[in-house]
């Protein structure tokens, strides 16, 4: 370690020990004990799922937006083969792009949820959410009669069953935001917002930093602290690039409003289960269009108005009193309604 | 360049010798910092659900550790204006000791983000795709990686002219040193910025962080600095008077004056108001709906800086005893303060009105105490080596008998 160079005279000052087969040894023995312990810092890294290394392929994968049509087309068939290798099931990715001339919008009538949380299950279950850990794009909150301080809201209510008395219920879920203060936060552009007014996440670009989801003033990012699981046999096969393909740990994800059926004409899965007909969704630039009406129509309101996302998410309630609803039971993750059934 | 070569070299061989208090304290941070590899290895294998962070709190120890050491580093490169400006030249020696600290610090404020990343092995997407000048985020990354080449490059020069035994020239660093200290005030800023620009946080939406970050910051910095400079001047030759430690006790005074001014404030402003925004606040000064696991460490964190406070304006603070005390409440109580104080009530309760409480585990712990054992590690090797660097009793000529050119 320590040759001094022919001619140069020897060295002062500062020296180290001379080298000796004692001091050689010493020293050989503490860089194999050394080795060894670095060696055994990283021990862990031999469980490190296969698919957590990219291969070339998806290392260089280009950012979402600057795919070239015959790439994006590779990307798409790589997801359907990796689903196909990992679970065993024919799923089809595609890519509907946004519609010119569509700005979606969602309204939700507050005097008729009775907080039955269908819509959270069929969400996951339309958007391959990770059954374990628990992953879920929509909250229903309870809210006490005569107060929307968001504070006072019970978010894990368990009555056998609802509407319960003096409470309304109100589903949050994100806001598709005008201002979206997720889009500024991201150091990589790996959320987005596109022109039908959907924000959606690349979710093989983002690195994971969490700014997004500080920044949400609707709470509506989730992110993957683990390997998301869903059972094979509960895989939607109808995937969409920007929304309800698989996820890979680390990444964060959100609502996408079903864009891939909501593109291709068909309502949010939310919508579709919702038996009070509080959930109506639809294009704001067609002023035939439901939501159009409702919004020129109803008393309509913001959530959080204040902190000035200009969200594409508004609630409303009827001019004469809330419809009444017979009670029924809620949906409990597990029950026949719920996770397993249909 | 084989001169440089040379440096090099002998600046990694230098790190290996030492007696054996050196080589004890040198085990024990290879240690930790291994079992901390260890942990985070477990990380990577299985996410961030190793962690105490969920959906409601979903940044955590890394991201405060990370918000206190980025006011470290600042504080350390501001020493130098009263040796440049003023022309103190109490404070001189000790300067390069305040960059190095800087760089060891700037280095463990990376590994701090890196190990908060749920894809680390996407970090090359800042490259690629980099969202500047909207997100905050990326003004830190150019903040934080210029601070810390800018002060690699002022160590770095005056340590190898040293070594080539010739005056540094002026124009090759003083310049640096005035873009440094800005740049240090800019850290301080664009890290306090990061949180409060969003409408949806109103713990952290308040024009006092970044202020309050600079005050604290300059309590805290020369706090470290002092006790530091005791263990150099205790086990080198390396001599560091009385006079440079009581110029940093006057800086700390102020500086936790101002910063006890500014929480009063922040407290006054929330608490008289009372209105829906105190809830954060609340939470962590006093619990909310029973939950309470912060209440005790920002009582610690008050205490902590009113007695540090306190002992620092006492006379009593010229006994080094008393100000070592000081110095040591000041940087616990500020670490509490910047760290679980200002990161995590910003989550609770949730946007959407939940209370979830944080409790980091214990391999979130590991990674953390990892880190810090890594940043020790290379300020020691980084002042072991300065040391006789400076003395002039390592030079080129005494290792290879010829004049450096
Ligand atoms: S609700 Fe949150 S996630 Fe959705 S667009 Fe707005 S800020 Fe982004
Ligand atoms: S978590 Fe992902 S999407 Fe969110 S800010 Fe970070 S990189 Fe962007």
């Amino acid at each position: 370690m320590n040759e001094t160079q022919p001619g140069q005279g020897g060295r002062a000052g500062d020296g180290g020990p001379q080298l000796t087969r004692r001091g050689f040894l010493r020293k050989g023995a503490a860089a194999v004990g050394g080795a060894a312990a670095v060696a055994a810092a990283v021990s862990p890294l031999r469980d490190l799922p296969g698919d957590d290394l990219p291969t070339f392929e998806k290392f260089f994968q280009r950012h979402y937006k600057e795919m070239t049509p015959a790439e994006k087309e590779a990307v798409l068939r790589r997801v359907e083969r990796e689903v196909k290798e990992r679970e065993g099931v024919e799923v089809r990715v595609g890519d509907p792009p946004p519609l010119t001339g569509v700005e979606f919008v969602y309204a939700l009538n507050i005097s008729r949820c009775i907080g039955c949380r269908k819509c959270v299950h069929a969400c996951v279950k339309e958007n391959n959410l990770s059954r374990s850990p628990e992953i879920q794009y929509i909250r229903v909150l309870k809210m006490e009669k005569g107060s929307i301080d968001l504070e006072t809201s019970d978010h894990h209510y368990d009555p056998p069953v609802v509407p319960e008395h003096d409470s309304y219920y109100m589903p949050v879920q994100c806001h598709q935001c005008k201002k979206p203060p997720c889009v500024k936060a991201c150091p990589v552009e790996a959320t987005w917002q596109e022109p039908d007014g959907i924000t959606v996440i690349d979710y093989d670009w983002c690195i994971g930093c969490r700014y997004c989801e500080a920044a949400c003033p609707y709470w509506a990012r989730r992110f993957n602290f683990a390997a998301p699981e869903v059972p094979a046999g509960q895989l939607n096969p109808d995937m969409g690039y920007l929304s309800n393909r698989p996820r890979a740990k680390g990444v964060m994800e959100k609502c996408t409003y079903c864009l891939h059926r909501t593109r291709r004409g068909r309502m949010p899965a939310c919508v579709e289960v919702c038996p009070t007909g509080s959930r109506k969704f639809g294009n704001v630039l067609d002023p035939d269009s439901e939501v159009s009406y409702i919004l020129r129509q109803k008393r309509v309101f913001i959530l959080k108005e204040e902190v000035g996302t200009v969200p594409r998410f508004f609630y409303y309630f009827d001019e004469r009193g809330s419809r009444y609803h017979e009670p029924i039971a809620p949906v409990e993750p597990g029950t026949a309604d719920g996770e397993a059934g249909t | 360049m084989k001169r440089y070569l040379t440096f090099v070299w002998d600046c990694v061989r230098l790190s290996f010798v030492g007696d054996w208090r050196y080589h004890l304290w040198m085990t024990i941070l290879t240690v930790v910092a291994l079992l901390g590899l260890y942990a985070y290895c477990q990380q990577l294998v299985h996410g961030l659900v190793t962690t105490g962070m969920t959906d409601q709190v979903s940044w955590g120890l890394y991201i405060a550790n990370f918000t206190y050491l980025v006011g470290l580093a600042a504080a350390a490169a501001m020493l130098v204006i009263p040796v440049y400006v003023y022309r103190n030249m109490h404070l001189h020696d000790v300067v390069v000791f305040g960059e190095l600290l800087a760089v060891a610090v700037i280095t463990m404020c990376l590994l701090f983000v890196t190990v908060d990343l749920g894809r680390p092995d996407r970090a090359l997407h800042l490259f690629r795709r980099f969202n500047f000048p909207i997100s905050m985020l990326t003004w830190d990354v150019i903040a934080l990686n210029g601070y810390l080449l800018l002060n690699l490059h002022i160590c770095g020069y005056l340590l190898y002219c040293a070594y080539c035994g010739r005056q540094p020239a002026r124009a090759f660093y003083v310049p640096f040193v005035f873009i440094a200290i800005v740049w240090a005030v800019s850290i301080h800023t664009v890290t306090a910025f990061l949180y409060v620009g969003f409408g949806g946080r109103p713990f952290w939406n308040s024009a006092i962080i970044a202020p309050r970050f600079l005050a604290s910051a300059f309590a805290a910095g020369p706090a470290f600095i002092v006790l530091t400079l005791q263990i150099v001047r205790r086990v080198t030759r390396h001599r560091v008077t009385d006079d440079a430690l009581f110029t940093l006790r006057r800086i700390m005074q102020v500086a936790m004056i101002i910063n006890i001014f500014l929480l009063g404030c922040e407290v006054f402003t929330e608490f008289y108001t009372d209105s829906a925004h105190v809830a954060s606040a609340r939470y962590l000064y006093f619990g909310l709906h029973g939950r309470s696991a912060l209440v005790p460490w920002i009582w610690t964190a008050i205490a902590f800086n009113l007695l540090a406070t306190f002992l620092l304006v006492l006379p009593a603070s010229r006994a080094l005893r008393t100000l070592n005390t000081a110095c040591v409440l000041a940087i616990v109580g500020i670490w509490i303060e910047k760290g679980m104080g200002l990161i995590v009530p910003a989550f609770v309760p949730t946007p959407l009105g939940e209370v979830v409480e944080y409790f980091p585990t214990w391999g979130e712990i590991m990674v953390c105490l990892g880190i810090w054992a890594f940043g020790l590690l290379l300020y020691t090797i980084f002042v072991r080596i300065s040391v006789p660097v400076l003395a002039g009793e390592l030079t080129y000529e005494k290792r290879y008998g010829v004049q450096a050119p």
